[in-house]
């Protein structure tokens, strides 16, 4: 114990987090589940055919799970199996690249009103609250609708609807940032106004963010896969979690397991995503700290 | 005069705010030669961060504003100066040390990289082993082992992390520090250590410095030269020889020496100034320490005092009108 304690004391701040974190088993459970579920789907080529994905057999519908089909087959004859891990592709990347391109829009926006105030700040927030007033699903199916189907415009729609809560997150913690002492130091060094808000205001308030990112993962996941279900999200026959439910959700009374199998995957990795960022916000609170 | 470094002429600078107009600074006049060391003294609220902060042009947007005055840095207009120019001035040229060390560091930078970070701001033609290098050798001046430069400030201790502020400010080689209360925040051994530490470098870089204080013995020990500020006004300056053999004060420089501690003499109690420092929301017409000083008399309440000089010492109260102002 004593050892450990000497070895915490010399770590950097990053090195502090990381070891509270890993003393959190449930947030360690969840992180082990989903880059065990992330590295399943990147090495997919190597134990899936990708003709399975799409390859229709009428003589093999509703095989029940089993030795052939791990996960069994649908009404086309389709393998689940294949089905679940190509669309995970889809789905966990979707909600990645989803949540990345709403912090890159919602810090950068939220950074520059939260430093400067006044006029910017309100500018930049009613419009923000423009696009917080439309409910998120509403949003995106109002941009789907516009713009036209496809995974890429889904994706557009979800970050959109997405950015201005992390915006709002941004410029609440940069307020209080922005009368430090060093930020004024920075400033008697001759920085520049977007040099002190990228290098020295955002960093500093990026704790609260990385937690509602962790956690906006798994309600990403979980909209994309609602607008499959709906039929608006990722066109069938492209696999993904929710277009996979939507496809199966005549045939669930007679064969639960077409239902419960991608239900499981969703909910499994929505919550170990919410268990990662539970873990990440209280290993941020320095208040935690022991 | 124009070989002055820094030139300050009856500045008036105040903060609007919602509810009154503030007068931070009343006319606020001063010179400063190069590698000359300035004490500047007065008490809370007399208007010296805000002096600070007018040198750099760095009052709060909006806020706070100069309605009147000069400032003259080595030929350059600094109210007129643009954006552009002022970030050259500030950190090149014009350094500043602050009261907080321990929140004057970015807690997420690396000291090194903080220092770094300067001179990547100013020497951009430097190469990086040559900013390294300098990086490394500030730091060993300033006393911090240059193997702890990849450590952040969180791992210092206060007097620590002043030293490397006192770094920060000094890797460009500025021609003038202004140190604000820079050994405030800090227990009395450690203010000997970074003051001598002050002094030292100061002499070897040859750098103009304003120190601004509320501690008439860091004035002595440390300056040349004091200017004594009340209510955003200079009331007393001199050489500290002039101003600290007692033998002529401002009335308000009087009351700060008698509320210090002398262990010579055998005195129950401190003498404190009465009253507070006057409203700078109200400023009265005439003198602004007449409702405190105990000298008062009519004329005082009415008509403002200039500067009485005698050589270089000058103090701004009718008491010496008969002796130096002709």
């Amino acid at each position: 114990m004593k050892n450990n304690k000497k070895k915490f004391s010399n770590k950097s701040q990053l090195g502090m987090i990381t070891f509270r974190f890993s003393k959190n088993k449930l947030a360690m459970f969840g992180l082990a589940v989903i880059t065990l579920l992330i590295i399943l789907c990147i090495t997919a080529p190597l134990y899936i055919n990708y003709e399975d994905v799409y390859k229709q057999s009428m003589a093999n519908r509703f095989i029940s799970p089993g030795s052939g089909h791990i996960f069994g087959t649908d009404q086309f004859g389709r393998d689940l199996f294949a089905r679940i891990i190509y669309g995970g592709r889809i789905s966990l990347l979707a909600g990645l690249v989803v949540v990345a391109f709403a912090l890159i829009l919602g810090v950068t926006l939220g950074g520059i009103a939260g430093y400067f105030g006044g006029r910017v700040d309100n500018i930049i927030m009613r419009i923000c609250d423009v696009f917080m007033a439309v409910p998120r699903m509403l949003l995106s199916m109002a941009v789907v609708a516009a713009l036209g189907q496809g995974t890429f415009k889904m994706l557009l729609a979800l970050s959109i609807a997405a950015f201005p809560g992390y915006a709002r997150t941004v410029r609440a913690s940069i307020m209080t940032l922005r009368n430090q002492e060093y930020v004024e130091a920075a400033k008697c060094c001759g920085t520049s106004s977007a040099r002190i808000i990228f290098k020295h205001v955002v960093p500093n308030g990026l704790g609260p963010v990385i937690v509602s990112a962790t956690l906006g993962l798994g309600g990403t996941i979980l909209a994309i896969a609602s607008l499959g279900f709906l039929g608006i999200g990722v066109a069938s026959p492209t696999p993904e979690w929710g277009t996979i439910l939507s496809e199966n959700r005549t045939n669930i009374r007679y064969y639960p397991y077409l239902g419960l199998i991608p239900g499981m995957f969703i909910a499994i990795s929505v919550m170990c995503l919410n268990f990662v960022g539970d873990g990440l916000r209280d290993a941020l609170d320095p208040r935690m700290k022991n | 005069m124009g070989e002055h470094l820094l030139e300050i002429e009856n500045l008036h600078v105040q903060y609007n705010t919602d509810e009154a107009v503030v007068n931070a600074l009343n006319g606020l006049t001063l010179t400063l030669d190069k590698g000359e060391s300035l004490g500047v003294v007065g008490e809370t609220g007399a208007g010296k961060s805000t002096m600070a902060l007018s040198i750099l042009k760095l009052l709060p947007a909006k806020v706070g504003e100069i309605t009147k005055g000069s400032i003259t840095y080595d030929g350059t207009d600094i109210i007129a100066a643009d954006n552009h120019t002022m970030r050259g001035i500030r950190g090149a040229r014009i350094a500043m040390i602050f009261q907080d060390p321990m929140t004057s560091l970015d807690p997420i930078m690396t000291v090194g990289d903080q220092i770094y970070e300067v001179l990547e701001l100013h020497f951009p033609q430097m190469n990086q082993a040559e900013k390294n290098q300098r990086v490394d050798e500030i730091l060993e001046l300033v006393g911090i082992q240059k193997s702890r430069r990849n450590e952040y400030p969180h791992k210092f201790s206060g007097g620590m992390k002043q030293r490397i502020g006192i770094a920060m400010a000094l890797v460009a080689e500025p021609e003038l520090l202004l140190a604000d209360e820079p050994t405030t925040a800090l227990d009395v051994t450690i203010q000997a250590q970074i003051l001598h530490l002050m002094r030292e470098l100061q002499k070897k870089y040859n750098t103009a410095m304003i120190l601004i204080t509320h501690d008439l013995g860091v004035v002595a020990e440390f300056c040349e030269n004091v200017v004594v500020v009340y209510a955003g006004e200079v009331i007393e300056q001199g050489s500290v020889e002039e101003v600290f053999t007692r033998e002529k004060n401002h009335p308000y420089t009087e009351g700060l020496f008698n509320s210090i501690p002398d262990l010579t003499t055998d005195v129950d109690r401190l003498i404190p100034i009465p009253g507070f420092m006057t409203d700078p929301t109200n400023l009265p017409k005439g003198c602004k320490f007449a409702s405190r000083c105990s000298y008062c008399t009519d004329i005082c309440r009415t008509e403002a005092p200039p500067m009485f000089a005698e050589g270089t010492h000058s103090i701004k109260c009718f008491l010496f009108q008969q002796k130096g102002g002709e």
